[in-house]
This record gives structure tokens, sequence and C-alpha cells, in this order.
């Protein structure tokens, strides 16, 4: 089992080989990316932010709990903070596991609870020069001033 | 006694500060802390009743605090 918080580009091949065993049939990787229109509107960035040190405890915690559900303890995450552009890979999930309908489902297990309740936020940027927060469950949003900087 | 504040994100810009050493009373509660820091901002953006993490877990409303306990006013999470 394997959870991290970084802010250096996340490396896949360095993900996958942590679970990657000779007794799994099944690998399943997944990858979220910084997408280029939200809402309508278009995005040239997002910022990751966290309450770091919750955020590693909550990641830990979904991360047992998913190899508790799979039977399995080749499961990795990470989360990625700090400004990310188009494309990059905020997160990715990899789960090995004998069969691929468990490392189906605790891959899933894992990124919908760190949507739930690990405390990352994410602000976005948009090529009118403003920038919001983004509220991902509900897809409401709170406005910050385009030089608003903290 | 003193316990500390953290605002994250939305919160954070709507108080204008990430960290707040707060007296309380002796026996205060996450609801006494939020009022607090309600009245310090635009509470507008502050909701009555946000996610609280005490020392790093989600707590309720009515949890009782102790000196030097660290209070996370929680925005709607998004990571992923």
């Amino acid at each position: 089992m394997y959870s991290a918080i970084i802010e250096t580009p996340i490396d896949v091949v360095h993900i996958l080989a942590r679970v990657t065993s000779r007794s799994n049939g099944a690998t399943v990787l997944f990858l979220g990316t910084v997408r280029d229109v939200n809402d309508g509107r278009e995005v040239i960035g997002i910022e990751y932010t966290a309450y770091r040190s919750m955020a590693e405890r909550e990641l830990a915690s979904i991360v047992e709990e998913a190899a508790a559900l799979a039977d399995s303890n080749d499961i990795a995450v990470e989360h990625r903070l700090g400004e990310l552009a188009i494309g990059e890979c905020s997160v990715a999930v990899a789960v090995g596991h004998p069969h691929r309908g468990r490392a189906f489902e605790a891959a899933r297990y894992v990124i919908e609870e760190l949507k739930q309740r690990v405390p990352i936020w994410k602000r976005e940027q948009y090529v009118d020069g403003t920038r919001e927060w983004v509220r991902a469950t509900s897809g409401d949003t709170v406005l910050v001033d385009a030089g608003d900087e903290r | 006694m003193t316990v500390t504040v953290l605002l994250f994100a939305s919160y954070a810009d709507a108080v204008g500060r990430s960290e707040i050493e707060l007296d309380v009373e002796t026996g205060a509660t996450v609801k006494d802390v939020i009022e607090h820091v309600r009245a310090m901002g635009d509470a507008d953006r502050l909701p009555p009743a946000p996610m609280v993490a005490v020392n790093e877990q989600y707590a309720s409303r009515d949890r009782e605090l102790h000196p030097g306990d660290e209070v996370a006013l929680i925005p709607p999470v998004a990571g992923g």
C-alpha cells in the first residue's frame, strides 16, 4: 500500500511498479488530468492546495479501506499539488489484483472516496484572467478576483 | 483557552487569513469557533455549518474543544 501527496510531476511508471506482482492478473490505472473546459469556460490551468497533513492521513485511510475491500495490498495513489497546466496529471490510482473485477472496484473506491473526503482544493484559472475555487461536488464556485493573490 | 483555527481556499480568502490563534471560553465547542470566525470575515462566504476537522479528523459542530486543539474549517473538497 502506498499513498502520497506530492509537488512534483506524477511518475506513472513508478506508480505502476508499486502494484506489480507475479500473482496479479489485472492492473487498473486511473489518471485524473487537467482539462481545458469546465462548465463551458476555457481553463488554462489549475492550482491545487491542501490541508496537507490531514490529506495524507485521509488518503492513507482510504487506501487501507480499499485494500480490505479488494483483499489486495497492491494499491497506490498519488495526488499532486501546485500549479498544473492543461493535460497534466493531478492524481493517479493504481491497483493490482489477481482478477480484474476487484481491481476495478478498488480503483473506483479510491478515487470516489478521495473526491469526497480528502481536504484538497483546486482553483481554476480562466483564459479571461479570472480564477475561481471549484466545488467539485455541486459544480458551484466561489468567485475570486483576478488580482486576488494569497 | 487558546485553539488554533486553520482556514483554507475560499474560506481563507473570505477571512483574509489562513491561521488564527483564538481565545475561547473553557468548554467551547466547534460551533462557538465557527461563530467567532464568521464574525471576523465575509460571513456570506463562510457558511453557518461548514465541514470541520479537529486535530486532522472530521468532527461534529457540538464537539467540545480542549486547549491547543487545531480546528480546521474545511471548504467543499475538490481533489482529483
